[in-house]
Order: structure tokens, then sequence, then C-alpha cells
């Protein structure tokens, strides 16, 4: 009997610890009492005193250390916490970047005092009002916010019109209003300058000819508002770009006259010829630009007969050009579908056009194009050198102290503070290799620096180098999870290294340097410090990329979506209003990157299906 | 093991001679693995066109031997050799040698089939893409010869554009070969080409090394000793990194002259 259990034991050993399973075998019969997993020492202990009880099937016995469940809970609450988290924030910049544009209702508030105000509710909360106010108030009041155990509950309205109040927004305690009232005629008007107006319109002047209120449909204020966009967008076009290309054209001109001055001196009979050549050049665009203002004039001439006169909840009087408005709608009056119009235009207008009003109205797509050109740019130039480095250290250096040293300076660098980078990128590629640049190819421009500063390229080159590490540590462990026996099968074709690497292991590891590339860019699209230093700036004259020769200008400053979210949200000079902004071009943002992150994953996983089929 | 091995290294020799003479010859051919000898004086021939067989126990150095014939152990750090491999005459460690020449005269077939991740025809071809032939018609008309010489023909003649990872492993392997004989090389090295297969496929691929013996020399490590009986026509043992016996594959399945070799064989150690 004994002898059976004891290799039926010793059998079991076997399984539990194949390596040292003899060496157990022989103490296996005292184990038996022994329930949680008996180091060595526990069992001499128990040998001391042995006794045979009932065997029990070890494995049966209910082990609390062993079988795992608190790790399982460890482990899947900490998940559990981080997705929780991600989907808070996600949710909380959706929510709110999502609803920013939805016309809201106006109100007509009616205060205790006689006044009135007219604004769209920005949000309420509960408040404690101090002693001495709660002093002024009446018996009534003081009794109500005695209920709610000393708390009073307040609105912000968003009253817009700053050239009438100089604020564009206000607190109204509950306490304060009589009544409250939504009154059809109200209108939301944004404009060009000042925030939106909010009140009624009074009439309209066409040219002398005066529409009264009576007698104003939707219809003509629609299609005049219409042709009055139509002469700003006009104004607009000759001013940006027609008399902004003879400027450059301009600029050009003497740009030449001045390095010819530079090259054979100012006395020299080419410069006497270039002198010649640039008066009758800028004479003609002279000529050119005083037609153009003369047109300008001749529009804006026209354009200020066309007003309208708006009046504000109190009755004070505004007239505005017709072409001031951007947008407006009588906020009480929408339907459903009038709405959804609404809001679509805003988010139209967000992604296409300019910034106004330092940042806070407008769109935001220089900031859209800044981001996306600078952030391929980075991919572009991080992607050879992070993958060139990585080939050597894996492929081609003797593995050995030095590389180990190499890979752990290659880790460390991406702890470095990203602002290390900027202040890097700032002296090293723009003071330095930049002014050099200047120097050599661009001397007639200076003082004004064009290499000298920063810019898209510099931009690009920092964050380039601040995730070159990721590329690396990603594309080398991609290498090295290329099997062996694919590079000695391509060597034993009699292919070079270089083949084997170009024709099997390159393609093979795409895949897991695709991943490195793809973290890279989430992480240079969201860096903000070092831009802040090497050419972001809060308003770009010029996009990146335009129709002057030669097309891509990486000297160019350009603007940056995480940036904007900076500028906007604490630079401004209202925070309340730029706080819905925040939220928006957050959103964006973060579109923005995931975009860019689900192009690059689709064309992993293409990769991917490639070379990871079949049976091996 | 001895320290200094002595240099007749006490093989016996009995194996056939080949009809086409002798292609290679390894001479006094030694191996460290940085201090760690792993051949010790090896002498020994193979006759062109015929099957070499090389058995014995794990970690008698059989593997490292062939790998040594076509220097893919070139690749590990800390490698050196002494000794000579002639081929043809021409010293295959000579340092005027090039390796990845020398590597094109030579096909491999390695243990786990190793099929790149490319479409079928592709990897039969890759052999003369490296050698940076492009004309269409030559790379098509080899990759139809290798397959057909490889018996892969018939089963993947309509899908020559899939990828050659969706192919069985015995499928897989057999294309292994077609690669490996796409550059008509000289020699075929084989390191136990039917490890990683069934019975049905090893039977495929012993057919086909039937099928190539006279056209190609070949070399085969393997571990098993029917397969080696089947497919060889001379056999070499080796034991602890020396060769022990080298001879006609009948006789050394049937009537070694070393008592080792017996013991090998008959599956007393191994």
């Amino acid at each position: 009997m004994k002898t059976r259990r004891n290799k039926e034991n010793s059998a079991r050993d076997d399984e539990q610890t194949p390596t040292n399973a003899g060496g157990t075998a022989f103490n296996s019969e005292v184990r038996l009492n022994v329930n949680s997993k008996a180091t060595r020492q526990g069992t001499d202990e128990a040998a001391s005193a042995p006794q045979l009880i009932t065997p029990q099937r070890k494995s049966m016995v209910w082990d609390f250390k062993a079988r795992g469940e608190p790790f399982l809970w460890l482990f899947g609450g900490g998940l559990c916490v981080g997705i929780a988290m991600i989907i808070g924030f996600v949710v909380l910049i959706v929510y709110n970047g999502i609803l920013t544009f939805y016309p809201r209702p106006i109100q007509v508030v009616l205060l205790r005092d006689g006044s009135r105000l007219a604004g769209e509710v920005a949000r309420a909360e509960d408040f404690r009002p101090g002693p001495e106010v709660m002093a002024k108030l009446s018996e009534e009041t003081r009794k109500e916010i005695a209920v709610h155990e000393g708390f009073a509950r307040r609105t912000l309205y968003r009253i817009g019109n700053f050239d009438l109040y100089n604020e564009d927004f206000r607190w109204v305690v509950d306490y304060e209003i009589s009544g409250s009232t939504t009154p059809e005629d109200m209108f939301f008007i944004e404009r060009m300058e000042w925030g939106p107006f909010i009140g009624t319109i009074k009439s309209l002047d066409l040219n002398g000819k005066v529409i009264e209120k009576s007698s104003l449909s939707m219809e003509t204020l629609d299609a005049e508002q219409t042709r009055g966009a139509g002469r700003r967008e006009r104004i607009r076009g000759i001013e940006r770009g027609e008399i902004a290309a003879v400027n450059h054209y301009l600029e050009e001109e003497r740009l030449k006259l001045k390095k010819v001055g530079l090259q054979f001196g100012q006395k020299s009979p080419q410069y006497a010829e270039a002198e010649k050549e640039f008066k009758t050049n800028s004479e003609r665009l002279e000529l050119q630009y005083r037609d153009l203002a003369k047109e300008v004039a001749a529009i804006k001439e026209k354009d200020a007969q066309y007003t309208i006169a708006l009046a504000d909840v109190s009755g004070r009087e505004k007239t505005l050009k017709l072409s001031d408005i951007v947008r407006f709608y009588p906020a009480n009056k929408l339907t459903f579908s009038g709405k959804i119009g609404v809001y679509l235009s805003r988010w139209w207008e967000f992604l296409t056009q300019e910034p106004r009003e330092a940042n806070t109205e407008g769109g935001v797509m220089p900031a859209i194009f800044g981001t996306f050109c600078m952030t391929i740019l980075m991919a572009l130039l991080v992607a050879p050198f992070g993958v060139i480095a990585a080939l050597y250290l894996r492929e081609y250096a003797k593995q050995g102290r030095l590389v180990s040293l190499v890979r752990i300076c290659v880790n460390n660098l991406a702890g470095v503070p990203s602002i290390v980078y900027g202040v890097f990128g700032l002296g090293f590629f723009a003071y330095i290799l930049g002014g050099n640049i200047d120097r050599l190819f661009y001397p007639e421009r200076l003082p004004t620096p064009t290499f000298g500063t920063g810019g898209l390229l510099w931009a690009s080159l920092t964050l380039a180098l601040l995730t070159v590490p990721v590329v690396i540590v990603a594309t080398e462990e991609a290498l090295a999870a290329v099997p062996q026996s694919m590079r000695e099968g391509s060597l034993a074709c009699g292919a070079s290294k270089w083949q084997t690497i170009k024709y099997i292991v390159l393609p093979r590891a795409m895949p897991g340097i695709m991943t490195g590339l793809i973290l890279a860019m989430a992480r240079g699209a969201g860096e903000v410090a070092p831009l802040m230093l090497v050419g972001v700036v809060k308003l770009a004259p010029e996009l990146p990329i335009d129709h002057f020769f030669p097309y891509i200008h990486l000297d160019r400053s350009f603007m940056h979506l995480g940036f904007h979210i900076f500028d906007v949200g604490f630079q401004s000079r209202n925070s309340e209003a730029a706080k819905p902004m925040v939220y928006v071009t957050t959103l964006l943002l973060i579109s923005l990157v995931f975009a860019m992150n689900a192009a690059s994953i689709m064309i992993r996983n293409r990769l991917k299906r490639k070379f990871f089929t079949g049976h091996f | 093991m001895t320290e200094t091995p002595d240099t007749t290294n006490g093989t016996v020799y009995h194996f056939e001679k080949g009809p086409q003479g002798t292609l290679m010859a390894i001479e006094d051919f030694n191996l460290w693995y940085g201090h760690k000898q792993a051949l010790f004086d090896v002498n020994m021939t193979v006759e062109r066109g015929f099957v070499t067989a090389l058995i014995g126990p794990s970690g008698c150095g059989k593997s490292t031997l062939l790998r040594s014939i076509n220097r893919m152990n070139d690749l590990i750090d800390g490698l050196t050799t002494k000794g000579k491999i002639l081929l043809d005459a021409t010293d295959i460690y000579d340092p005027d040698v090039d390796v990845i020449g020398l590597r094109k005269a030579m096909g491999m077939v390695f243990q786990k089939p190793n099929p790149f991740p490319m479409s079928i025809a592709d990897n039969v071809s890759y052999p003369l893409r490296v050698d940076g032939i492009r004309d269409k018609k030559i790379l098509r008309e080899t990759v139809v010869n290798a397959l057909q010489a490889s018996a892969l023909w018939d089963e993947v003649e309509d899908r020559l554009e899939d990828n050659a990872l969706g192919l069985s492993g015995g499928q897989q392997q057999r294309l292994c070969i077609a690669r490996a004989i796409a550059g008509d090389p000289d020699v075929l090295l084989m390191d136990e080409p039917c490890s990683a297969l069934d019975p049905v496929a090893t039977a495929k691929i012993e057919d086909l090394i039937d099928e190539l013996r006279g056209r190609y020399t070949i070399v085969i490590v393997t571990h098993n000793m029917q397969q080696a009986a089947r497919v060889s026509d001379n056999t070499a043992f080796m034991y602890l990194g020396r060769l022990i016996e080298y001879g006609e594959t009948s006789r050394i399945f049937t009537n070694p002259k070393v008592e080792k070799t017996m013991e090998y064989v008959t599956g007393r150690f191994g």
C-alpha cells in the first residue's frame, strides 16, 4: 500500500516539477499533510513528526495563494481604473465639444430693480452669499436662503454686446429675478468684431432705402446678409490675395536688387542695370497696387451704405454694416432643422476659416493645417533616422557592452523633458544651423532671419529628435522578432546581408516599425512645450504651403492646435467665452491624432495580413 | 575527450567512390565555438552525384559540419576553424573566397520550413533575383523547372502568386527545396529536412531526394536512421565531434566495422 501511494505521488510530482522530480519523490509521503505548496524546509520539518492520515489529493484542497484570484481582481481592477479614466476623459471632451456649437434659446430676464437682460444660459451653480450681501436682502429672501442651508442659486448668462456692456457674461442670482420670457424677435448675431450681439433688429438701410421692422422678412435679411458677406469676402480677397501678391513681388524685386548689390558692390555696372530693372518693375507693381487699392476703397464705400440698426433688450441702439455680420438667427424661433443648420454652419466655419478676435472666434483651419504638416514632416524625418539607427544597432553592430550602453542612452533620451528639446532646437537648429543657412543663402534678407528663427522645419526636426528613441526601440524589437531562420534562409540562397535586410527582414519588421511610428506621431502631435520655442505662433499670417514659389515654405512659423488650446484657454481676455473653444479644439486635436493613427494602423494591418498568415 | 586530438583520429573508411568523382574534400577540419571545440580533425570526402548522410546522436557536430560547408557558421560570434574544406580544389575558408558566391553554389534546406513571406513564385526565384536577374522569362522558366523538380508543380500550378505561408508544412519544405535548387547549385545541403513533418510529407521528401540523386550532390543530416538507410549512398557516423566511421550505407547499417557505430545504429544509445 505504502509503495503504491509513493509511486502515485512521485508520478504527480513528476508532472508538477519535472526538473527535480527524482529528488523529491522520496519524501512525498509526508508532503501529503501539507496543504500549501511546501518548500523543501517545510517538508523536512514535517518529516520529524511523521503521521499517517487519510491521503488527500493536494490539488483538490483550496489554496488561496495558488489560485491567483486576488491577483485576477488586482489586475482586472487596475485595467478597469485605467479604462474608466480614459473613457471619462474622452466623454468629457466629446460631450462639451459636441454641444458647444448648438444654438441655445435667448432668455430675457426681468430683474427686481426693473432692468432687463437678455442672454443664453451658460451654466448655473449654488453659492453661499456673504454676510454683508445677506444684510441687504429682504426678510423673505433671507428665509428662502435659510431653507436651503445658506445656499442661493445663481445663473451665468452670456449677454454678448461687449461694445455696449464691457462684459460678455453676467451672473444673476435667482432672488434678483422677477420673471423671464423668451420673446421670438430676439436675434443672436455673430459679428466680425466685439463678439455676438443679442437683441432685436430695428431696421435695414439699403443704400438709403430703409426697411422698417414691420415689413422686414427673413428672406430679405438672409439675402442682404449674404450679399454683405460677399462684399466682405471680395475685400478680403483683394487685400489678402492680390495686394499680398503684389507686395510679395515688390519685396522680391527689392531683394533681387539688394542681392546684386551685395554680390557686385553698389557702384558696379551690374548694380546700375539691376537698379534700372528694379525701377521699371516696381513702378509697374506700384501701379497695380494703386489700382487694387482704389477698387477696395470703392467697394468699402459702397459697403458702408448697407447697414442694419439693432437694439439691445433695454433699447440701446447700435448700427452695424451688413457685411460685419457673420451669422444671425432668431434664437427662440428656430425649428430643429434650423438649429442643425446653424450647428453645422458653425462647425464648417470652425474647420475651414481663419481665427478672428484673438483666436476666440472663427475657425482653426491654419492650426489644423499646421499641426498636420508638422506631424507628417516629423514622421518623414524620424522614420529614416530611427530605422537606420535601429538597423545598425540590431543587424550590424557587434552585440556587446558598448551597444548595450548606446541602447540604454537611447532609452533614457525618451525621458528628457520636452522643453529641453525645445531649447536645444532653438539654440542648435534655429540659431546655429539656421543662422548659417541665412548667412550663406539668404544674405540679402538679413537682418530679418529666414531660417534663423523658429519655423516648420526646425519644429519638425526638434520633434523628430524628441520621438526618435520611440522609433528606435520599436524598430529594434520588430527586427529582433524576425525569425533567425528567415535570415539564414535568405543568406543560404546567396543573398548579401543588405539584400537579406532589404527583401526579408525589413518587410517582415514593417508592421512593428509602423507601430513605433504611430506612437511617435501620437506623441509628436500632442507635444506643445518645445514648439513654443521653435516656431509655433499665436497667429500665423501665412500658411506653410501656398502658391508662391517654392510653394512649401519650411522656414515659416505656423499655428498648432495644442498651442491654440493653451492660447485660447489661458491667454485670451475672456476665459469664460474661451472655455467652449478649448473643448472643441481639444476634441479636434484628439480627432486629428486619432485619424492619423487610424490611417497608419490600417496600413500596418494590411502589412500584417501579408506576413503573418499560414501555419507557422 | 583529449585536449590534443591525434591526427589520424581513428576514423574507419569504407565508402563507395562515386562514378563522377569526388566533389568535396574535408581535410583536418577543426571548429571551435569560443573555447569549446565542436569538431575534431574531420577528414572525409563527398562524392559527386551521391547522397551522403550524416548521422549521430544529438550534439555530435553533424549540423555544425553541414553548416561549415556553406559557411553559415560565420554568423556566429567567436567562431574559429582550422583545416580545409576543398570544393573542386578551392579551399572555401581561403580569405579570398567570396562567401556570398560560395553560398550561391550551394543550396540549403533547413530543419523547419522557412519560406519567405512572399508569393510562391517569388520564393522560388529569390536566389535569381538577388543575383540581379530581372528577365521575366528566365525567372518564370526557373520557377517552373524548380517546382517540377521538387514535385510541387502539380499542387501549386494555379496559385503561384499566392502567399507561400498559406502552404502546408510538407509543401513549404518542398518549396524550400525548390528554392534551394533554383539557383542551380552544385551541392544541396539538408539539415534534418523532415524533422518537422508528418510521415506522409516525409515520404514525399524522401522520394524527392531519390529523384534528385545523380543530378545534385546531396549532403543530408538526419536523426532518422531508417531515412538515412533509405535515401543515402554513403553514411558518415559522428560522435562527440569526431568522425567515427564513413562508409557505404548498406554496410554501416548492417555490418559496421566500429563497435560504437553498431551500438548507435542498433539503438543502444543516442
